[in-house]
């Protein structure tokens, strides 16, 4: 009878321990608590301090994105109440789920207005539990302006039991009435050094092999621009690609092994090839071909880029490093090029055809140099 | 009795021909059993969906060719009942959203919904654990043409579930993909196969199929196909197709220089004649007639968009006074713009004409 409970207990891990396997990187090294938080101190300072007086305000957290918004309010509701609690004293919404005007009317009300649950006493030893519940609106910078206008009363009205935490990137979307009743929290990019800190910590857990550590994890840093979330996924991406690489090809080869493997080192170009970064070799043509002046060079450049699958809007970023950044042109041509830039970003953001626009750029680039 | 493009559709990794290294690494991925979602793009005719197929296959075995459509109704926002087609297997599903226009994103989050809460059993593989998949793979056509919406529903929907379902989108550009998704996915990028990648494969096929040329030499033919390659742009899909054309035609290809037999499309050799009376007769009486030749077209269901492309690189392929050209591609990236924003296209085409007139005048 035991083997048997033994034996299922074990199934029951092994299934644990795959699903593990397969949740992304981003979810399983989530920050579980508010010292985790990386480089966001005073966000963080002013939150345990609402922690310790147990009285939170209500909250707009606003910035980049892969910042830690998201990870911080998780972080501040789970210690907040614990998990048994947590199902019952959050509400959680984003994006996909469905936010009209309403959802905001029905589910966000009824929600708001139902009395707190009573903890038990467990919890209430070890969590804080303080006596409202948390709705946290993620992403909240795509609802639409009813929704939001509709949220106005709702926040008032039940203030005693219930606090809003609203999660966007630009706060401009926000309507006013809604930002002036928040606290604001502003999350800024993450410098370096922590960001550094988190991947070498997650590289270390995950036995990643890097090719010149520091290099690569830097050359991650650089293209995900400080987004934290972005550097991850590359890094879970590449590691990925590599292992399978170097796994045995025979088909009897254990999944268990495959995590022992320490599987071909991750290296500067495949990271560049998974980010879609354009590799520098082929900018550095566009840009003498850009120089050269020769319409019929430009056109045949701009034809190969486009075959090779290269994203216009790709181009167009690695282009504006290459110019903008370049000290022999004086500020007259920076000026020029930058509004072509900025002409042909709007266009392609109005879902125009790459091929016209990028040959456009290059050619415009070309006579205002 | 199906099209060469079916025929010859390669449908295992192993018989894919270029792109090795792409190959390699699907192949990769598809033994170690499990992959991050996919996101790949690439010009069209440069393989991607084939890819995905033999990829699928590796993973699954023969069985996701086994294709099915179901008819799955929505209910929008605004409570209308939507119908929307499914092509699915036991593995995976697939759905062009755009078919739905604006409301891509009741059926992505509803759909995803709906597959992501169950979780995959596997019983034929049960027994051996490296095959085991607990996923379902949700291929999404066209992701370049989602609202913003919808990929803002994938979001939070991509990380939640995805111990559930792994998604494979395919597009062809990603600059219209939101930054949020491609932080989220795996880029795999398809380029176009280059015109000796083509034309060994058309070589192969014309074995395959006892095509009959004119002359035995080897390098003539050779030389021909390198020329379908290159009409074709470097499509693989068009040239296929274009050369099945010409062998269905001619019971031998005849490859003398004089007579090379290659299908241009009617509709392009309009507008290349076109763009000659455009260069050549510049006043309002062309202006007249290239108006009702583009209403001819439109009604042909020829996109204003390819019209505007074609008409341009034809016009500025007989330039070479720099600043034509680039006045000219000035003019078609701005009426481009006009062309997805406004909503009637005849009016925009007729300005690209009209202007273009004037600037080839001043100059």
């Amino acid at each position: 009878m035991t083997s048997i409970l033994m034996q299922k207990s074990q199934k029951l891990d092994q299934y644990e321990q795959e699903r593990l396997e397969h949740t992304p990187w981003v979810e399983k090294y989530r920050p579980r608590n508010l010292d985790d938080v990386a480089s966001q101190d005073h966000a963080v300072k002013v939150l345990k301090k609402t922690m310790e007086s147990a009285n939170l305000p209500h909250m707009l957290f606003y910035g980049p994105p892969g910042t830690g918004k998201t990870s911080t309010i998780l972080a501040l509701s789970k210690q907040l109440y614990g998990p048994n609690l947590y199902k019952s004293r959050v509400l959680e919404l984003n994006a996909s789920d469905e936010r009209g005007i309403s959802i905001v009317r029905q589910k966000i009300k009824n929600f708001a207005r139902l009395t707190v649950s009573n903890p038990s006493k467990e919890d209430l030893e070890k969590y804080p539990c303080p006596p409202y519940k948390i709705i946290i609106l993620d992403e909240a910078d795509s609802m639409t302006n009813d929704a939001q206008a509709a949220l106005r009363r709702t926040i008032e009205n039940y203030s005693n039991i219930t606090r809003f935490c609203l999660i966007c990137n630009y706060v401009t979307r926000i309507i006013d009435p809604l930002a002036s009743r928040c606290s604001k929290f502003r999350f800024r990019l993450l410098n370096n050094e922590n960001a550094l800190n988190r991947l070498k910590y997650i590289a270390e857990q995950e036995h990643i092999s890097l090719d010149s550590n520091q290099l690569v994890l830097q050359e991650v840093l650089r293209i995900s621009g400080g987004d934290l979330r972005k550097a991850i996924t590359f890094l879970q991406s590449a590691t990925k690609l590599h292992k399978s690489l170097a796994a045995p090809t025979e088909e009897d080869g254990d999944i268990q092994m495959l995590d022992e493997i320490p599987g071909e080192a991750i290296t500067v170009e495949s990271i560049q090839e998974i980010a879609g970064v354009i590799p520098e070799n082929v900018i550095l043509e566009v840009v003498s071909t850009i120089k050269s002046k020769n319409s019929k060079s430009i056109i045949t450049q701009v034809n190969d880029i486009i075959s090779q699958g290269f994203s216009a809007q790709q181009v167009l970023d690695q282009l504006h490093d290459k110019f903008i950044l370049d000290d022999s042109l004086d500020s007259a041509t920076k000026n020029k090029i930058a509004k072509t830039l900025f002409l042909i970003d709007k266009r392609l953001n109005n879902g125009t055809d790459e091929h016209i626009q990028l040959l456009d750029l290059c050619l415009q680039i070309a006579k205002s140099l | 009795m199906s099209l060469w493009v079916d025929k010859y559709r390669p449908k295992t990794l192993d018989q894919l021909s270029f792109h090795d290294s792409i190959s390699q690494n699907l192949r990769a991925l598809a033994r170690s059993g499990d992959f991050p979602h996919l996101l790949i793009y690439g010009p069209s005719g440069a393989g991607k969906k084939t890819r995905i197929y033999a990829t699928l296959n590796e993973i699954f075995g023969s069985q996701v060719e086994k294709l099915k459509i179901d008819v799955k109704t929505f209910v929008t926002s605004s409570n209308r009942k939507m119908e929307f087609n499914v092509l699915s297997s036991a593995y995976h599903l697939e759905i062009t959203p755009s078919d739905m226009g604006n409301n891509d994103r009741v059926v992505i989050s509803d759909l995803l919904k709906d597959v992501a809460s169950t979780e995959q059993v596997d019983f034929s593989h049960q027994n051996t654990s490296k095959t085991k998949h607990r996923f379902k793979v949700v291929v999404i056509n066209e992701a370049d043409s989602l609202s913003r919406d919808a990929q803002a529903a994938l979001r939070r929907t991509m990380e939640k579930y995805s111990s559930n379902i792994r998604l494979i989108l395919v597009c062809n550009s990603i600059s219209n993909i939101i930054p949020p998704i491609k932080s989220r996915t795996l880029l795999v990028r398809i380029p176009s196969p280059s015109t000796t990648a083509i034309s060994s494969i058309l070589g192969q096929v014309a074995k395959k199929e006892g095509i009959k040329f004119s002359s035995s030499n080897e390098l003539d033919i050779q030389k021909y196909l390198v020329t379908l390659a290159d009409t074709a742009n470097r499509n693989l899909r068009k040239a296929l197709l274009s050369f099945e054309t010409v062998a269905m035609q001619n019971e031998t290809i005849q490859l003398d220089n004089k007579t090379l037999t290659i299908v241009t499309l009617d509709w392009e050799e309009i507008i290349k004649n076109m763009s000659n009376t455009i260069r050549i007769n510049r006043n309002v009486a062309t202006l007249a007639s290239v108006r009702v030749v583009l209403y001819e077209l439109l009604a042909h269901c020829i996109p204003p968009r390819i019209i505007l492309k074609t008409l341009m690189f034809n016009l500025i392929k007989n330039f070479k006074d720099d600043a034509v050209i680039s006045q000219l591609v000035d003019l078609g990236s701005v009426f481009d713009e006009r062309l997805s924003l406004g909503s009637k296209s005849i009016f925009h085409l007729e300005g690209f004409v009209a202007k273009s007139m004037v600037v080839i005048d001043s100059n």
